[in-house]
């Protein structure tokens, strides 16, 4: 080994201490040896957030901001420039990817407790990312100017409308016009390729930073801090570096692979991943058939439309999405891993998943009675799973146990009975099924049987 | 941590073999990249040949076109400005065009273009790149008495003749640029072609 | 468990390609067979639009040059075939017939057709060539099954014939009966026979196909070259990261 790089190295760290952060952060950041198939996410959503800013930085340099030029400009883009094309479906396969990605990397969360104490604040970092990435998106998503842009803009501002009192004039002031025009479209490209990236970023850093100084989680929940060595170093830590950087390094090439396999032979995924009317050009007169958000929209799309009063709508979307925030404060047991927890959280975590999956699916579909009354049934699985969350965290006495079933039970009814007409008995009856059978399932089956019971947390890791 | 014989070698190979198939994949993935900031097909088209009609061009006369987002001129040269080429009173910088990114083989010649008559220059002097005015007139009082026609640079005083030939003492280096162009016809041209290809 | 979650994910998803819409049974049998690969196709559907499309709609989005080049065709044979206008190789395919008048006479601008196929899917453009029939009570005198009134005249009629439709009866849950069409029949011939026809409208179909997306085809034979270094990267990292963690064991 020459002299000069070290000679150079050292001096660099003379002046920026990067020797140090290196080994903080890489060689000498302990990580628990036990991660699995859920630890790739996070190191994946870094590499989707590069190819996003890269590539979007590539398209920007064609692409029109202005309503009469934006549509064009993509074809240009897709035609004539070369390999536009494919800068082009990195773009929208990587805007896609990236909710797979995070979708992945959250529910890993809440199979292993990631959120609970010390993390909370690694939580909350991570829920404003999710938020500013879900902006991110829907911004992105009005620059092409196609029917599906411009319509899902419409509803989506329009929302913003039914907050009493400043409602109309905040609607106004968000699309710097009566409707959505070539004001909004400017205003968005100016956010969406400047503000909330480097928004975006900031808050990657943040969060990164939050998860070294109290160290990452496992599969097994245990703090791998508590059972150190001599020198200082957990027992069942390893240094990311070498260990972790060359198995993300397998988790890469099995990501970009699916990756290229949807740029380069399904780019647009059956219209998931581009939907069709997209291809034509916004037309403020003609409303498509069928608007429909993006996939990773839709189970918040599907909670909104549950309930028909707009304002309540948008309320009750706006309450899926903000309740996430107090997971750690809502789960109040321990024990951070599934591994260790009762079956019963094991049924409540898979119910909450089928919920998100099925409202999704809702969220797709024209709004018909029996998909309505679906979506309503299953939002209120949705909520449920953190009253129940919440219920289970601690042993309660049978008592409480049936008076939340009732109250549970008897609000969900009410609601029922408010809502039901003649045409819809029927299916209000066969609903409410869904809900009872939960609770029931839920409150009433602990007490006879040893399904609440949650497992000794071993020491080690295993 | 259980000391195992680490096989060096192996691991010294597929880490090379990693970093390298690494970075060759991201570095010819950047091809596409770099790639899309060359002339888009718009621009190559928008840079396309220009056809030119010259058949109304009186004797004398000089018209401009855009060709590339360039001025180019085309002058009818007068007989008694083909003659004023061989005046020999102005010296020039290079008298012979051997300076051959300045001119097609065709135009390396006493006047610079394919026949005496007509000319084609690109208009953009070749010091710092204004536009030179035409001034065919003799020993006007600005230019003075050896001035038998040409082209007058007024940014920095640029002197260049009728065959766009650069004078000598002046700040600009090199001889007015001859685009590559071909005539159709008799009576008209192509900017942006050369004569032995076919025109798009 | 888990990981059959994010199975199921997929294979849910991926099995909601089509997008749930009632489409009559006998019309759902005008299927495209699209193939971009297949250049004499498309050259015949290039010079179907010109001769019967170009006229009021445009592809604004594709160029004389590259699409020629695409289907298999010098700049000189596109000059001779397929431009009947002033335009140069490099301009885009645009109509001549003015927006506005078009609107007048027809009722409706003649959208731009480069991105129908994948706005609408290459089986309703199919369709829709093959389902013109015959409505007095429209004024172009045709209606259209797929598309139901349609603005537009059956251009192709002189080469398919005139169809009638065949009316049913249907009652719905509801109690109300409405007469639907069931099928279409030829009632005059037009200069094609049904197969040629039927070929014809494949051939536009599978060149709007093309002009929707020209870069169909480089794509995926990139693609391939793309996965299959992925294979190797990926396989390489792998034995990478077992070397490095047999120092755990």
């Amino acid at each position: 080994m020459s002299n000069k790089p070290q000679g150079l190295l050292s001096w660099i760290d003379a002046r920026f201490p990067l020797i140090k952060v290196w080994e903080e952060h890489f060689a000498k950041y302990y990580a628990p040896k036990n991660f699995n198939f859920w630890y790739f996410f996070g190191s994946l959503a870094l590499v989707v957030l590069v190819i996003q800013i890269f590539t979007g930085i590539f398209l920007t340099m064609h692409y029109k901001p202005d309503a009469n030029l934006a549509f064009a400009s993509i074809e240009y883009i897709m035609r004539d420039v070369e390999f536009g094309w494919l800068i082009r479906y990195m773009h929208s396969t990587g805007a896609s990817a990236f909710f797979i990605v995070i979708y992945l990397h959250m529910f890993r969360a809440l199979l292993y407790g990631s959120f609970k104490k010390p993390r909370e604040l690694l939580w909350l970092f991570g829920m404003v990312i999710y938020v500013a990435l879900m902006a991110e998106a829907f911004m992105g998503y009005l620059l092409p100017w196609g029917q599906m842009s411009y319509w899902g803009a419409q509803v989506i501002v329009n929302l913003f409308s039914t907050i009493p009192y400043v409602g109309e004039d905040l609607a106004i002031w968000i699309r710097g016009d009566f409707a959505v025009s070539d004001s909004t479209l400017t205003r968005f490209y100016a956010f969406h390729v400047a503000a909330v990236p480097l928004f975006l970023v900031f808050l990657v850093f943040l969060h990164i930073v939050s998860l070294h100084a109290v160290g990452s989680n496992n599969p097994d929940g245990i703090e791998i801090k508590e059972n150190k060595n001599a020198d200082g170093v957990p027992l069942d830590g390893i240094p990311f570096h070498p260990y972790y950087t060359v198995k993300d390094i397998v988790g890469l090439a099995v990501f970009l692979f699916f990756f290229s396999l949807v740029v380069f032979y399904m780019p647009e995924l059956g219209g998931y991943f581009i939907e069709h009317s997209n291809f034509i050009p916004a037309n403020p007169l003609v409303t498509p058939d069928h608007i429909a958000p993006l996939w990773y929209f839709t189970p918040f799309y599907s909670i909104l439309r549950a309930i028909p009063d707009t304002g309540g709508g948008a309320f009750a979307m706006l309450l899926s999405l903000g309740i996430l925030f107090f997971l750690p404060w809502i789960d109040q047991n321990p024990i951070k891993s599934i591994r260790y927890r009762s079956m019963l959280f094991k049924v409540n975590l898979f119910v909450f998943v089928l919920s998100f999956f099925v409202l999704g699916w809702l969220g797709m579909r024209a709004p018909v009675p029996v998909y309505s009354e679906m979506a309503l049934r299953f939002s209120e699985l949705y909520f449920l799973y953190f009253v129940i969350l919440w219920f289970l965290s601690k042993p309660r006495p049978r008592l409480i146990s049936y008076m939340y079933f009732i109250f549970l039970l008897g609000i969900i009814t009410l609601y029922d009975f408010m809502r039901v007409n003649e045409d819809t008995q029927v299916l209000v009856s066969i609903g409410w099924l869904l809900p009872f059978l939960f609770l029931a399932f839920m409150f009433l089956l602990p007490m006879f049987t040893n399904i609440n019971e949650d497992r000794i947390v071993p020491e080690r890791i295993t | 941590m259980v000391e195992k014989k680490v096989d060096k070698n192996r691991r010294k190979f597929l880490t090379n073999s990693v970093t390298f198939v690494g970075g060759a994949g991201a570095a010819i993935a950047m091809w596409p990249f770099l790639a899309s900031m060359k002339p888009s097909a718009r621009a190559r088209a928008a840079g396309g040949p220009v056809e030119v009609d010259i058949s109304k061009m009186e004797p004398g006369q000089k018209i401009d076109l855009i060709w590339r987002k360039k001025p180019i001129w085309i002058i009818r040269r007068t007989p008694e400005m083909v003659k004023s080429l061989e005046d020999n009173r102005v010296k020039f910088r290079d008298t012979n065009s051997d300076n051959e990114a300045q001119q097609p083989d065709f135009a390396k010649n006493r006047h610079r273009s394919m026949n005496s008559e007509y000319l084609v220059l690109e208009g953009i002097c070749t010091h710092l790149g204004c536009n030179p005015s035409y001034r065919p007139e003799i020993a006007p009082a600005d230019l003075g008495k050896d001035w038998s026609g040409g082209f007058f640079c007024a940014c920095h005083g640029s002197r260049f003749d009728l065959a766009g030939r650069v004078y000598r003492g002046v700040p600009a280096g090199a001889n007015l640029k001859v685009p590559p162009h071909k005539y159709l016809s008799a009576t008209r041209i192509v900017i942006g072609v050369m004569p032995d290809k076919e025109v798009a | 468990m888990n990981k059959y979650i994010t199975a199921i994910f997929f294979i849910v998803f991926s099995s909601q390609v089509m997008t749930a819409s009632e489409t009559p049974s006998e019309l759902a049998k005008y299927v495209a067979y699209t193939n971009i690969s297949d250049q004499a196709s498309l050259q015949r559907g290039a010079k179907y639009f010109v001769n019967y499309c170009l006229g009021c709609h445009s592809l604004e989005h594709a160029s004389y040059e590259r699409t020629g080049r695409d289907i298999g065709l010098t700049n000189d044979l596109v000059e001779k075939n397929l431009i009947f206008t002033q335009n140069k190789i490099t301009d885009k395919i645009i109509s001549s017939m003015d927006q506005q008048e078009a609107e007048q006479w027809l009722l409706a601008k003649p959208p731009d057709l480069t991105l129908v196929a994948r706005a609408r899917g290459a089986d309703w453009v199919y369709s829709y060539l093959m389902t013109f029939y015959k409505d007095e009570n429209r004024p172009t005198g045709v209606n259209n099954w797929r598309y139901p009134n349609t603005a537009m005249p059956h251009v192709l009629l002189p080469l398919q014939g005139m169809q009638a439709a065949n009316f049913v009866n249907n009652t719905d849950e509801d109690g109300i009966t409405r007469k639907e069409i069931q099928s279409l029949s030829l009632i005059q011939d037009g200069s094609l026979t049904r197969q040629e026809y039927a070929i014809a409208v494949q051939d536009i179909t599978n060149f709007l196909s093309y002009t929707a997306e020209p870069m169909q085809l480089e794509r995926k034979s990139i693609g391939f070259w793309v996965l299959l270094f992925f294979i190797i990267f990926g396989l390489l990292g792998y034995f990478l990261k077992r070397e490095f963690w047999k120092d755990l064991h």
